[in-house]
């Protein structure tokens, strides 16, 4: 059996329990806890470990991931997980915005709401939200999936490039560029597997909807001038 | 033109004709590389008071004037020392090819300085060949991968540039080569828009945030510069420390781009003579500067602009076109192929295009493959050296021991504008308009 190792930050220093986690050649599995809200917490890890961290936080939490199993109890300040490379990071509750941003891989559960600009540029990380997410989100993502299983804010994929979404519920307006595209058989069984994999085996694939890239703004044209 | 009789508009002149013309053509707007072009108040409109009875003067050669400049040691446990006060600025791969960044690599090694990388990330090539390398964190994050932030000697947290503050970054289609695409995760040949707002925090109170992430990260290393393009700068450099940077680079309009709006270039922004001077105060009232360095970018060219930058208050300068101009670019051997381009050597600023014939603001195999980025450091390298010898034979004439001993009492200017933007007095006066 994996040892345990525990961490408080009501009595460790943040950056005393971040340079713990980057120590090389780390295995095993961590808890923090008492978060109460701090930011950068569990940032930079890059080691195949389960870190769990007891609480809500603030701002970044697990931000720039790589291979770690992150788990929030709790609610995530804004960016959680941002410029992810790979591993997973699954919050409990809601995170504020930005969530997921600029991230290039592996896979963000956030089972409540994700405010706005949730994907934010993305590059190839996968996303589900168990619930709503906010305005602007998905704002010029460039690579990867996003599972929406409520409904979207406005301007959905606003500049979008060759990411997926997956909406099921409604959305308040599409931004320049995203339209509905056609679910074909290779992305009912992508939503199945990422549904899957987030634990929400549960959904029928038919009740989303796919939206992408008309990529009518790849090319700089005076027919887009309205866009630009 | 030989007809005398012939009189030029001054508000319609020849070049604006000519962007009428080209606009309504074309239905888009001019996007070009380089910077401001119009003529501005700039450094050329100081002067140094050289010693004689009431200064003591240094012997050139016998009597050592140091040039080495340490950045970073306000929160960074590894600051940077280099051996002179210029470094390069952020020059991307996708706008320069591999061998150019290569280049800027060996020239700013050889003399102990640092470059820059720039959108897009962090090539093996330049990561091998500089000595001290500035990773930018940009808003676009094309190719931002911890690995590669923790290779860096130090982040650089881009929120503007001077030849485009408040703009994105652009890339044309002809340098979206597959390599240029893969590594910004982004389908090959497409226009690609850079944004000009960080997509995880907005305000300064966030920035506090992000700096401190990018710290812990990299376990409190790095030193980590702020920069941005000279507008507000007193209040820009008072967020900038007050967030936690430990070096602040300001960029002012005549600094380069390799791709931007000719509007945005030519019409937003304020010169670096006029920014020196401010991020200088806000840096003193919060009791910072010489502590929190100051590197000043745009348009520095000479030994004797460095010298006048330094003496304003900066701790270091960075060349962006300068450099570019040393590898090679713009050089008259080319002057046939300029033509064919519509344009003529010491005029190019087509770098948007790729099709640069000195093989450096391009993503062409053939192109790229006629710069040796060896010739081209050795270059780099030479014209580093000049600047350097330049501005300590000024500061040898001034009385200074080390470079960074000039200061503004050195200094006067020729023109009132130059005078109140530089805060020193006009020739032969004790004036300083505004004061």
């Amino acid at each position: 059996m994996e040892q345990i190792t525990a961490f408080d930050l009501r009595t460790s220093p943040l950056r005393e329990v971040n340079t713990a986690l980057h120590a090389p050649g780390l295995s095993g599995e961590f808890v923090i806890s008492h978060p109460d809200g701090a930011h950068n917490v569990a940032v930079g890890v890059d080691a195949p470990v389960k870190v769990t961290v007891e609480g809500h936080v603030g701002y970044y939490a697990a931000g720039m991931n790589q291979h770690a199993q992150i788990t929030i109890n709790g609610n995530a300040g804004t960016g959680v997980a941002e410029n992810m490379m790979s591993g997973t990071v699954w919050v409990k509750g809601n995170a504020s915005q930005s969530a997921g941003a600029t991230a290039h891989g592996g896979l963000l559960v956030i089972e409540g709401d994700a405010a706005a600009r949730c994907g934010i540029s993305m590059k190839g990380v996968d996303i589900v939200v168990g619930g709503d997410v906010g305005h602007m989100s998905a704002f010029m993502a460039q690579a990867g999936r996003l599972v929406i299983r409520g409904n979207a804010g406005e301007a959905l994929g606003d500049s979008i490039y060759e990411a997926r979404l997956y909406v099921r519920g409604h959305i308040a307006s599409l931004g320049a560029d995203c339209v509905a595209k056609e679910m074909r058989s290779e992305h009912h069984k992508e939503l199945e597997y990422l549904l899957k994999a987030a634990g929400f085996e549960g959904d029928d694939t038919a009740a989303y909807t796919r939206y992408g890239s008309a990529r009518n703004l790849y090319h700089f044209h005076i027919d887009n001038v309205s866009s630009y | 033109m030989n007809n005398w009789a012939l009189r030029e508009s001054a508000t319609f002149d020849r070049t604006t004709i000519a962007a009428i013309q080209r606009a309504a053509e074309t239905g888009i707007y001019d996007i070009r590389g380089w910077g401001a072009k119009r003529p501005l108040p700039h450094l050329d409109d100081l002067l140094f008071l050289g010693a004689s009875m009431s200064r003591y003067p240094l012997e050139g050669y016998r009597e050592r004037c140091g040039t080495d400049v340490v950045l970073g040691d306000r929160f960074a446990k590894f600051p940077l020392h280099l051996d002179i006060p210029v470094t390069i600025a952020g020059m991307s791969f996708g706008a320069l090819s591999g061998p150019a960044k290569e280049a800027l690599g060996r020239g700013a090694s050889e003399v102990g300085t640092s470059t820059t990388t720039g959108d897009g990330g962090m090539t093996p090539e330049e990561r091998g060949q500089s000595k001290y390398l500035v990773y930018q964190y940009l808003p676009s994050r094309y190719g931002m991968n911890p690995t590669d932030l923790r290779k860096a000697d130090a982040i650089e947290v881009v929120l503007g540039q001077g030849a485009k503050p408040g703009g994105g970054g652009m890339l044309l289609g002809q340098k979206i080569s597959e390599r240029v695409a893969g590594m910004r995760t982004l389908p090959e040949g497409i226009d690609q828009r850079s944004a000009c707002r960080h997509p995880d925090w907005t305000g300064p109170d966030d920035l506090t945030i992000k700096i401190n992430e990018l710290r812990e990260i990299t376990d409190w290393e790095k030193p980590i510069y702020v920069k941005v393009g000279a507008t507000r700068t007193y209040y820009d450099v008072k967020l900038a420390v007050h967030a936690g940077a430990d070096v602040v680079v300001v960029d002012g309009m005549q600094g380069g781009t390799a791709a931007t709006q000719e509007v945005f270039i030519e019409h937003v922004g304020i010169p670096t003579l006029a920014a020196i001077p401010q991020a200088v105060q806000a840096l003193a009232e919060l009791g910072v500067h010489r502590k929190v360095q100051l590197i000043v970018s745009g348009g520095i060219r000479t030994g004797a602009d460095v010298a006048k930058a330094l003496a304003l208050g900066a701790d270091a300068v960075a060349i962006g076109t300068a450099a570019l101009i040393a590898l090679g670019d713009n050089h008259p051997r080319y002057a046939a192929e300029y033509e064919k381009l519509g344009s003529a050597a010491g005029f190019f600023d087509d770098f948007q295009d790729g099709a640069d014939p000195a093989g450096i603001s391009t993503q062409d195999p053939e192109l790229a493959a006629r710069f040796d980025p060896v010739e081209g450091g050795r270059r780099l390298a030479n014209y580093l050296r000049v600047l350097t010898m330049e501005a300590q034979t000024i500061a040898r004439a001034c009385g200074k021991a080390h470079v960074c001993h000039l200061e503004p009492e050195d200094l006067v200017a020729v023109t009132i504008e130059a005078a109140a933007m530089a805060r020193v007095p006009l020739a032969g006066t004790d004036w300083i308009p505004g004061q």
